[in-house]
């Protein structure tokens, strides 16, 4: 079993400034920066190398770190620019039994980040739901398109923190 | 009072008014589509099932909407399956039925503040006829939505189109 | 000369009987044998993470319920344990009793649903009436604690909403005395029928690997081998104090990995579940279970994952806190979102008739698909 600082210290050593950082003092548990087009060489080497084995990917979620400025746009509602929208990845291992936390964090006005499906490939419907909610782009993801969501729904991306609701959608009334 | 208050002495000759007749023989045969979204799916299945059994009032689950008298719109209504179920509607034969079972079909639950997906009632769609209130309804109360429709039916009249 | 040959694409759209709720399958069909399976969710997406971000910490409780709703007590179990674990809280032994029980009964309701819808896809009308019976049991005892049938709002952050009934422990030792004879009937109907077996051996095999690449859990994991269980590698609660075994799947009617086997995986799963109630039922302490709740919920700022063994799989809550009284994040990993994926391998070469044994074996809730 590893802690996480010995994991950062190996992909330190193996990748250099790909891994950007790693943020100790939380309440639960340390998390791991690392460069969005970098992610999948990282996430191929945690998983084939004989002293990490991590064989499974627990959840990968898309966040609105809301981190930009806020601006009124011109009929009032409010808007933001700027910031950064998030990917965490919560990895474990089998045989092992360790677990890590990994983040990339691409800029709010052209997400992209390199897809993990070839990984493993439960990250396929993952990556779909991210883009779906953030419109996060996935680069490589075999089939990107939306799955929650009506595959015509044009008004955005809903867990946006700046998303606002349309008034009709093929003839219904949305609102209450 | 029934049909069989006006026989006559040897007991095999009944009058009746036609519109009597077909509505008593429609209110004892709805013939359901079974159709579940949500929580409130398992509710219907348990009204079926034997502990509350749904079959003693002539009511059968049908797999396809062209053989079905009534449908029971039973979990929440999402926009997506909205125009789904508009189709299903038009597919079933006059005369029909539509039970909205369930907060969330009725006006869309607790989902109706920030839910961008939700339809906020399934009458938005389709024109409901009996409304069963809960978050889920108990069986019973699914039952007594059933004889409310009941009551409806007897007093449908062939002559008047029923509002 | 050569025939020209095109495959035929079928709908089984959202209302069908078999599929478990709404959930739509486009199957590209040679003759009768499936080429490709595609599966399209949505159909019951009802924003829960949207809601989670408006409304306070405990205020999420209700929404989490009607996720899954067939087992809404675990639910509420994983999202509880994950704001206690940010919080730093620690709650008194009665509730963890009260806590590990209730989570065991809805394990075997659950299972009970599972098993009598599966029978009726099938084809066998009779276990689906027997599985509601004992059914109604168990939820007879969830309505004389907490007052509800099916979706409880019953544990709260730092404890419970009611203490259980006077009666509660007389009546479930009652419950536990009726209900192993239904197993063994059980079986005999079912689990050993012939066409029961014909229709689910050697169907729908999960070799080992694919299904840890895929990311699955649960009795779909347990069923191909691996006897993974949260509740044994990973104890939460008070898990760690009980003795009781993890079935795998072993082949015994046809491969290792197949249909029959996932489904004998979840009966054996219903006397395992008896055995924790019956070691827990005696020893639970006194003690006040609203003690522990706190006047106002702030958690730091910080995240957290919290993983709980449904009875579909992998219950996971990732939790972001920004220091105010609403989350900033919450996002849920849904064990049967997982498993449905592995649909698409699993179809490949089957006949149409297949398609529904192999998705009921693998028992999604699609209220938890969409969430």
């Amino acid at each position: 079993m590893k802690s996480a600082e010995e994991i950062f210290e190996i992909l330190k050593n193996e990748f250099g400034e790909a891994i950007i950082s790693i943020e100790k003092d939380l309440p639960t548990e340390p998390i791991i920066s690392i460069n969005p087009f970098e992610i999948k060489k990282v996430c191929m080497f945690l998983r084939d190398n004989e002293e990490l084995k991590f064989d499974s990917l627990m959840v990968l979620s898309g966040v609105d770190d809301a981190n930009g400025e806020k601006i009124k746009d011109e009929d009032g509602t409010e808007i933001i620019k700027g910031g950064t929208l998030s990917v965490y990845y919560h990895l474990y291992s089998i045989p092992f039994k360790h677990k890590v936390t990994l983040k990339v964090s691409t800029p709010r006005e052209n997400p992209q980040v390199e897809s993990v499906e070839s990984v493993w490939k439960c990250a396929d419907w993952h990556e779909r739901e991210a883009y779906d909610m953030f419109g996060i782009i996935f680069l490589n993801h075999p089939d990107l398109r939306r799955i929650l969501m009506p595959y015509d729904w044009e008004a955005g991306y809903p867990l946006r923190k700046d998303y606002k609701n349309p008034e009709f959608y093929q003839g219904m009334k949305v609102p209450y | 009072m029934g049909l069989l208050d006006k026989e006559f002495s040897d007991g095999n000759i009944v009058i009746t008014k036609v519109e009597d007749l077909f509505n008593w023989a429609r209110l004892s045969s709805i013939w359901q589509l079974g159709f579940g979204l949500a929580c409130c799916a398992i509710e219907m299945m348990a009204t079926s099932a034997s502990h509350y059994d749904f079959d003693r009032f002539g009511v059968i689950p049908r797999n396809t909407p062209r053989q079905a008298d009534a449908i029971i719109i039973s979990g929440t209504v999402t926009l997506k399956m909205a125009l789904r179920i508009k189709r299903l509607y038009e597919q079933m034969p006059e005369p029909k039925y539509i039970i909205s079972m369930g907060s969330c079909a009725n006006c869309g639950g607790p989902y109706w503040e920030h839910g961008y997906h939700v339809l906020k009632g399934v009458d938005r769609v389709i024109p409901v006829d009996v409304y069963v209130p809960g978050c889920p309804p108990r069986p019973e109360a699914l039952l007594e939505g059933l004889l409310k429709l009941q009551e409806k039916i007897r007093n449908e009249s062939l002559m008047k189109k029923s509002v | 000369m050569a025939l020209k040959t095109e495959t035929m694409i079928l709908n089984m759209g959202p209302q069908h009987p078999s599929t478990h709720g709404v959930l739509r399958l486009e199957l590209e069909l040679e003759g009768e044998l499936i080429k490709n399976v595609k599966p399209h969710i949505g159909y019951l997406h009802r924003c829960f993470e949207k809601h989670a971000e408006a409304m306070t910490y405990p205020q999420v409780i209700p929404y989490t319920d009607r996720m899954d709703y067939l087992a809404s007590m675990y639910n509420n179990f994983g999202y509880v344990l994950a704001v206690e674990k940010l919080l730093g809280i620690q709650v008194p032994e009665r509730v963890e009793y009260i806590r590990v029980i209730m989570g065991e009964l809805q394990r075997i309701a659950s299972h009970l649903v599972a098993i009598g819808t599966y029978g009726l896809d099938i084809g066998a009308f009779t276990p689906f009436l027997y599985c509601f019976r004992d059914r109604e049991k168990i939820l007879s005892l969830f309505e004389m604690t907490c007052g509800a049938r099916l979706l409880y709002n019953y544990m709260w952050i730092g404890g419970l909403s009611h203490d259980i009934h006077p009666d509660f422990v007389r009546l479930t030792k009652e419950f536990i005395k009726s209900f192993r004879p239904t197993i063994d009937e059980l079986n005999y109907l079912l689990s050993y029928n012939k066409i029961f077996i014909e229709r689910t051996a050697n169907i729908g095999v999960l070799p080992l690997d694919t299904a840890i690449n895929y990311g699955v859990t649960g009795p779909v994991l347990r069923g191909s081998g691996l006897a993974f269980d949260l509740r044994k590698n990973e104890p939460y609660s008070i898990y760690d104090r009980f003795d009781f075994d993890i079935p795998v799947g072993k082949g015994l009617m046809g491969t290792v990995g197949d249909c029959w086997d996932r489904y004998y995986v979840r009966v054996q799963e219903m006397e395992q579940s008896l055995r924790i109630i019956e070691q827990a039922i005696d020893q639970i302490p006194e003690g006040d279970v609203q003690a522990a709740i706190p006047k106002r919920i702030k958690p730091p700022k910080g995240t957290v994952y919290f993983r709980v063994e449904n009875p579909r799989g992998e219950l996971g809550y990732f939790i972001i806190s920004d220091g105010s009284p609403n989350p900033f994040r919450v996002k849920v990993r849904a064990p049967s979102f997982v498993n449905l994926e592995v649909l698409g391998e699993l179809c490949k070469g089957h006949l149409v008739a297949d398609v529904v044994a192999i998705l009921g074996s693998i028992d999604i809730v699609l209220g938890e698909v969409d969430r």
